[in-house]
């Protein structure tokens, strides 16, 4: 598994987009930089642009590299390999590839404005966590979309249709939820909804780690109540683990049982 | 004749009315001055002040004075020299004032120790007048300086430390209670509950003070009408100041800084009319004003930067307008829960106001802007919402509601949004 790991990877890495995708990072984040004095406004601008464009980049780029890597695939499938590794080495070289570009991006910039003694610094390494792990997690997605579904117009509109849904049609439930159930305490129910969408924890949890909380009011005591203490935190580790894993683990089940 | 008898009656007249004058001046400035200390005339202050008449000096020398509490009863000046330290050994007040014209100034007085039953303080006034304290140093004080039924007051320059923890068993640096015509300048409180309090306070300058890192307000008003706070400097307190149930209080060129916290305020309005708010600088609140019940109220020439919310003004406000301000960077510019609007808020700079332009150059806007966001006002009427706090879905609900406002109150509206920002020349 290792060795189709390091050869996706280095593909990947060599790869035109991948460039684009290190470059747009690395632009963006100069200019806000550049743009914004203060250090906090620059964390959650970045928190926006990675909240929004990970899941969407990650699960458009996966199923693009999975179609266009088809035929490479058929042909590695008729050598004596286990489908299952040539399979996850081949996610693993594209989120990991992914995740460089991001964490390379977004690190040099920062480290040039002087992040590392900043009050910022463990901010900003949350953000980098959990931007990998949402890239993680998405391409497991879209490459468990795209291998359901031979279909390549299929498989991208699924593909996008999931990071709507996660992104945007998510949070209207929730909001809905909220509104219709006000008369309730509607605390827990958010936190679990929360707990379920690995965009909104994302979110979540580098907004409380900003002293945004305070904005928050009693909710944010809530929230900061589970997703800071002992309890809270191994739950959402597990939980943004669980939605890399369970992907993952589709992806191997479906690629065993397909007729390529 | 009678000319020069006239003259000559009159210069008499002078004479006398010179040599009354002079008797008078004489005896006020032939006052003795008693020293008190280790080797000197009188080993404490209260035998000093046994043997003091009005209107002599008390100089106490350096040491250590056990003798609280010290109740002063005549017109005395009580002087330190070297920082004497009047000590309450954690059970007494200090220094209780009965007699006008008391001038305090350079001790340092501490440990004062909490009750549960009385409001002990280091230096309480009781129903006097044209007193002044100055320059003293308060540590470890309950209640600071407590000034009950005074008039024609200063108190300037004190540096009043405490080590308050928690609001039910902690005192005001400087508490003030029915008092007229006092002065509170230069001071520096932090530690306290809070920082300066005034109950049933009229016609007083409250300016050039530092209050910080307090547990309750900065700066605490109660029904005190026609008083002015100029100049204070407001860090890190629960609130910065809260001004509740007055009226005529003129509030300019403060600085509310840091007061952050999931129920803190910069600026607390409640039941408060016909008062002004100027070029103040509100910076790093979690609210940067809060207004309940507010009436017939300017808030002009302020500076709102990275405030959580620059302004929550509720539906029970009226005729506030709010004019000439630099909202900068703010979570929030405005928040309300009514949707209706009876107050103006023409003239100001937006930073969030991206999509205006000026085709006529006059560095007006040619198209209003809204400062309330739709997300804003979910908020306020459900808590629990805020979890969606910049979701993909908020900004595009946001933006559908700017477009077409339907819930949020439709005449909440700048119609003339500056272009850049007002720069206001300030020293702090």
């Amino acid at each position: 598994m290792l060795k189709f790991i390091k050869y996706s990877f280095f593909d990947l890495v060599r790869s035109y987009w991948t460039i684009i995708y290190f470059l747009f990072y690395a632009i963006v984040s100069s200019a806000i930089l550049y743009f914004s004095a203060d250090m906090t406004k620059s964390i959650v601008s970045i928190m926006n642009i990675v909240i929004v464009l990970i899941p969407l980049v990650s699960i458009i780029f996966g199923t693009i590299y999975y179609y266009n890597s088809r035929e490479f695939t058929e042909l590695l499938l008729a050598q004596p390999v286990k489908r299952s590794s040539l399979i996850l080495g081949q996610y693993g070289g594209l989120a990991l590839s992914l995740s460089l570009s991001f964490i390379a991006g977004l690190s040099i910039p920062f480290l040039a404005a002087g992040i590392l003694g900043s009050e910022h610094f463990l901010d900003f390494l949350l953000i980098l966590l959990t931007g990998t792990c949402l890239s993680f997690s998405m391409s497991a997605i879209a490459y468990m979309t795209a291998l359901r579904h031979e279909n390549k117009i299929l498989g991208f509109g699924i593909s996008l249709f999931i990071w709507f849904f996660l992104a945007v049609i998510y949070d209207g439930l929730i909001l809905l939820l909220l509104v219709l159930f006000r008369e309730y305490p509607t605390d827990s129910l958010a936190i679990i909804m929360t707990l379920l969408n690995p965009i909104d924890l994302s979110r979540v949890t580098i907004m409380l780690g900003l002293d945004i909380s305070a904005l928050m009011g009693y909710t944010g005591a809530v929230f900061l109540k589970f997703f800071g203490t002992i309890k809270g935190i191994p739950i959402s580790i597990l939980s943004m683990l669980i939605w890399i894993a369970l992907p993952a683990f589709l992806m191997v089940r479906i690629a065993n049982k397909k007729d390529f | 004749m009678s000319k020069t008898h006239t003259i000559l009656r009159s210069e008499r007249m002078s004479r006398t009315s010179f040599i009354l004058l002079f008797l008078a001046v004489a005896g006020s400035i032939y006052s003795a001055t008693l020293e008190v200390g280790v080797d000197k005339q009188y080993q404490t202050i209260t035998a000093a002040l046994e043997m003091a008449e009005n209107g002599d000096s008390i100089m106490v020398n350096e040491g250590i004075y056990q003798e609280a509490p010290i109740d002063v009863k005549k017109s005395v000046v009580l002087y330190g020299i070297n920082n004497p330290v009047l000590d309450g050994e954690n059970e007494y007040e200090i220094l209780r004032v009965y007699a006008d014209s008391v001038v305090i100034t350079g001790l340092t007085l501490k440990n004062v120790g909490i009750s549960y039953v009385e409001d002990r303080s280091a230096i309480r006034l009781i129903k006097n007048k044209a007193c002044k304290i100055d320059g003293n140093h308060l540590d470890k004080a309950f209640f600071g300086i407590y000034l009950e039924h005074c008039k024609n007051i200063v108190i300037s320059n004190n540096i009043i430390q405490g080590e308050a923890k928690h609001e039910s068993n902690s005192g005001n640096a400087i508490h003030l209670w029915y008092c007229k015509d006092i002065v509170i300048d230069g001071n520096l409180a932090e530690g306290h509950r809070d920082g300066i309090y005034l109950e049933f306070v009229d016609n007083s300058i409250v300016k050039n003070n530092t209050v910080r890192n307090n547990l309750r307000y900065g700066l605490h008003f109660m029904y005190s009408d026609i008083d002015r706070y100029l100049n204070n400097r407001f860090e890190n307190n629960g609130a910065g100041v809260a001004v509740m149930f007055s009226k005529y209080i003129h509030m300019e060129g403060n600085v509310f800084i840091h007061n952050w916290g999931s129920s803190a305020y910069g600026l607390l309005l409640k039941e408060i009319t016909d008062s002004e708010i100027i070029h103040n600088r509100f910076e790093q609140n979690t609210t940067g004003i809060y207004a309940e019940g507010v009436n017939r109220t300017h808030i002009h020439g302020n500076d709102f930067a990275r405030n959580g919310w620059a302004m929550k003004i509720l539906g029970s406000c009226a005729d506030i307008s709010v004019s000439g301000n630099n909202f900068l960077y703010n979570s929030f510019d405005v928040s309300t829960n009514s949707s209706r609007n009876y107050n103006s808020y023409d003239g100001n700079f937006w930073s969030e106001n991206t999509s205006g332009y000026d085709l006529d150059r006059d560095g007006i806007c040619d198209v209003p802007y809204r400062p309330v966001k739709l997300f804003s006002f979910m908020i306020s009427h459900m808590q629990s919402t805020t979890i969606l706090m910049r979701s993909l879905l908020i900004d595009l609900v946001n933006y559908a509601e700017k477009i077409a406002p339907v819930i949020t109150p439709h005449n909440l509206i700048d119609n003339s949004p500056l272009m850049s920002r007002i720069d206001y020349d300030r020293e702090n």
